[in-house]
């Protein structure tokens, strides 16, 4: 058999690295070219990887969800072919025999030796290195000091060292280390030419210029450190660090921008929603719904909407470079959603047009769309103001962030029964707590109390539902 | 307080009706007034040929770049009768100036595929001689090529011989300086070039009604240059208004504009994911546009296109993949100092500076055993 082996390649233009979403093989699955093997998320696309090989899939080396450098093996193939035993079990790339390492295609690179700078090591111009003369020129230009004389590590004293003067002789020498490092060395006030560089071919790295630039400690050479249990390491070895990206990212962005921008004011109020919910419970026998599973959310996305009409203003974006409030004659209504790729807020188009039913559909498609972890762009843009059902977590209520570019955001907290005073006697009622967030720039006390009461008096009531076929 | 509305009337599909069009997404014959087609059997063959090859190469290129064989690949999936039906309208002699998608123009121009592989690998600067294929190198650089155009073609005029010259872009290389500028200079010059606009609706992620209040092409009649709005997935339609626009050109009629509308089916490149800023919807819908589908319908339904053709047809890609797959693993790396060779046509003293320099750079590494 011929085994060969597949490195992740550079998807992207200079990525270092890739995610697995999803193995679209397995061990033992025959391949064709070209086939599709794996799902690959780097920080530019999710791509599709087709098989470089045609045979048996021998081995995957990551799995789903990890991380995997550029050119580190994802998997094996069995290309068929003459039996080579243990010659076959070598990494056989895709041009084993191939020394010279190409510019792309890190399944190529297995050459067996790679280049270095050409270094006169610390030497006096002229001598003689592998058989060779340094010429003047090559030596200045490239030669570093790999070590320094005893002194050096106490710090400026080894300037007047022999080893660290050959290093400065020539004015127009520089030790070897790249931009960022030399600006980092700049403002350490530390003095490269000083440095010993631990980089290949005696270049510097920022550990090196941050190790020159630690004080040497002032303790006597021959007092012994106190012997001391050592304290708890509350240091990176019991850290773990999980990189900011994606929706993750997104969100951060969104709520920062929103909660530093609209200055919020949230409200809250505790409403009898028991006749909303025998409304639910009515709606799910009736005909009329058939296909349709009816919630609380539905309802009270209705009576936002109502709310809406008789509150112009809670829909509307604050156009600041226009010096304008903009008020929406269409309701684009959010639905804030937790989901496999992280909070998403699509919103359904065009909500106030839309009959009870309608409205209930469309809410249900988006979050079917949104667990499957589908929704598109385009359910994203154009938000006008939205709805978080924190209930659904149990919890009461909140105080929820606008999503950027709305007026106000509609927290719903979890109904329960609860004590109540209903008809001036004490009844177990379905009681929840709302709250709204409303942007005060656009807003005041007076209309964010109102739209919430009127929110109430329609839930408590289920007045908003007289025409609901 | 104010009412503001949405104010955007876009170039949306609504405004398509205007295209010239000879073959329906569904493979029916139409005529137009104004543009009659004049090919025979063979040349509809070959023109259906081309545009089949050219995508089979373009899909194995795509996944040479998955597995990592390319650096990076411009996918022209989707424009195959934009590209194909344009150039096959061009004479040997007219000269070319492409972008970086145009894999169908530079095949019909004779350029080899290994040529244009080579770019995208990274082992060559541009891939085939200019003069001896006509058509000049890959450009990178959004719309500059429309420069060279112009001034290519006022050279042509200069020459007092009948070529004609076209400069390929994209819609997004409209909102450029440079291909403005270009339009500025054939119009006033009354330069023999045909500027074709493949307008793909996307500029990497920005799409068209992002860039333009009008259709593309009504741009250029603002400067004087008669413009025409063709179905660019009609591989018919664009050949024929290619060849009427290069006969106004080589008759002294002065520059045309054509804007192919047409679609990318792919991403820009394979660094880009679209599927972050368009939904499926309109790509299924433009897959229903496809322009090879509606050439092969039209041919099987006229009994040109027959199944044994076909057959071959099909052998035929799948060599000219398995071609294209050897030829791009077998690719060696140009030597370091190449990149001197062809900066300026002759011997320059800066750049032979320049070239002795890296030599003696290059002389300082030494090859050292892998630790």
């Amino acid at each position: 058999m011929t085994r060969m082996q597949f490195r992740l390649p550079d998807l992207g233009e200079g990525l270092t690295e890739g995610e697995i979403v999803a193995w679209l093989v397995a061990p033992g699955d025959i391949v064709t070219l070209n086939q599709p093997i794996v799902e690959v998320e780097t920080a530019k696309a999710v791509v599709e990887v087709p098989s470089p090989y045609a045979g048996v899939v021998l081995a995957l080396h990551a799995d789903a969800g990890q991380t995997v450098d550029v050119g580190a093996p994802i998997l094996t193939v069995d290309t068929g072919g003459e039996s080579t035993d243990g010659a076959g079990d070598a990494p056989a790339d895709g041009a084993a025999a191939q020394r010279e390492a190409v510019l792309v295609g890190y399944g190529v690179r297995t050459s067996a030796a790679r280049r270095r700078p050409r270094r006169a090591e610390i030497l006096a111009p002229g001598h003689i290195s592998n058989g060779r003369p340094v010429s003047g020129q090559a030596a200045t230009d490239y030669a570093v000091p790999t070590q320094l004389g005893a002194g050096s590590a106490a710090g400026a004293d080894a300037a007047g060292s022999a080893v660290g003067a050959v290093s400065r002789t020539a004015g127009d020498e520089r030790a070897l280390a790249k931009p960022p490092v030399r600006k980092l060395a700049r403002s350490l006030g530390v003095d490269l030419a000083t440095v010993a560089g631990t980089g290949p071919g005696g270049l510097i790295t920022r550990e090196d210029v941050e190790r020159a630039a630690r004080p040497v400690p002032t303790v006597g050479r021959n007092v012994p450190f106190p012997a001391s249990p050592l304290p708890p390491s509350y240091d990176t070895s019991r850290e773990r660090r999980i990189p900011i990206k994606g929706v993750r990212k997104l969100t951060a962005d969104a709520v920062v921008r929103s909660a530093y921008s609209a200055p919020h004011v949230t409200e809250f109020i505790t409403v009898d929603v028991t006749p909303l919910m025998a409304l639910v419970k009515e709606l799910r026998a009736d005909d009329a719904f058939e296909g349709v599973k009816v919630t609380p959310l539905m309802l009270f996305s209705w009576v936002l909407i109502e709310a809406i009409r008789r509150n112009p203003f809670v829909n509307a974006t604050w156009d600041e470079l226009a010096q304008e409030i903009v008020l929406k004659e269409y309701v684009n209504l959010g639905i804030a959603a937790a989901t496999p790729r992280g909070l998403l807020v699509p919103n359904v188009k065009d909500a106030q047009d839309l009959s009870l039913r309608e409205l209930c559909q469309g809410i249900a498609a988006l979050a079917e769309t949104a667990k499957a972890g589908k929704t598109p762009p385009a359910d994203l843009h154009h938000g006008t103001i939205t709805i978080t059902n924190v209930g659904v977590f149990g919890v009461d209520t909140g105080t929820p962030i606008i999503n950027p570019g709305e007026a106000m955001i509609l927290a719903l907290g979890v109904i329960r029964p609860q004590p109540w005073v209903f008809e001036g006697e004490i009844a177990i009622r379905q009681v929840t707590t709302v709250a709204v967030s409303f942007d005060h720039r656009m807003m005041d006390g007076a209309e964010g109390s109102k739209v919430l009461a009127d929110l109430a008096h329609m839930l408590s009531s289920a007045d908003a539902f007289p025409a609901w076929r | 307080m104010r009412l503001i509305a949405s104010v955007w009337p876009l170039c949306d599909d609504e405004s398509v009706d205007d295209l010239v069009q000879l073959l329906t997404p569904a493979g029916q014959r139409v005529e137009h007034p104004d543009y009659r087609l004049a090919l025979e059997a063979g040349e509809l063959l070959g023109l259906y040929r081309d545009m089949v090859l050219v995508r089979r190469m373009d899909v194995e290129a795509t996944a040479l770049q998955r597995q990592g064989e390319l650096g990076l690949w411009a996918s022209c999936l989707g424009q195959e009768a934009a590209q194909v039906g344009s150039a096959r309208a061009q004479r040997p002699t007219d000269m070319c100036f492409p972008s970086y998608r145009e894999h169908g123009v530079a095949w019909v121009k004779g350029v080899e595929p290994l040529q244009i592989l080579g770019l995208f690998r990274g082992v060559n600067y541009g891939g085939w001689d200019p003069r001896e294929r006509y058509i000049h190198v890959y450009t990178l650089v959004i719309g500059s090529q429309a420069l060279h155009a112009t001034g290519y073609a006022m050279g042509v005029q200069r020459d007092d011989t009948d070529d004609a010259v076209v400069a390929y872009f994209g819609d997004g290389a409209t909102s450029q300086g440079d291909l403005n500028e270009a339009l500025v200079w054939a119009s006033v010059n009354a330069a023999p070039v045909v500027f074709f606009c493949q307008n793909n609706q996307w500029a990497i992620s920005e799409p068209v009604e992002r860039q333009s209040r009008v259709p593309i092409a009504q741009r250029a009649t603002g400067f004087g240059i008669p413009a025409v709005r063709v179905d660019g997935n009609d591989v018919l339609a664009c050949h024929a208004v290619m060849s009427a626009a290069l006969e106004t050109a080589r008759d002294g009629g002065g520059p045309v504009f054509i804007e192919a509308f047409t679609y990318r089916m792919g991403a820009h490149t394979t660094s880009d994911d679209p599927s972050r800023y368009r939904i499926a919807d309109e790509l299924e819908s433009w897959r229903a546009k496809d322009p090879i589908d509606r050439m092969r319908s039209y041919l099987e339904t006229e009994g040109i296109l027959t199944a044994d053709q076909q057959l071959a047809l099909d052998a035929d890609s799948d060599a000219l993949a398995a071609a294209v797959r050897a030829g791009v693993l077998e690719m060696r790396n140009p030597e370091p100092l190449d990149m001197f060779d062809n900066v300026y046509a002759g011997a320059h003293p800066l750049v032979t500076a320049e070239r002795a320099s890296y030599a003696s750079y290059l002389a300082s590494f030494v090859d050292e055993a892998r630790s």
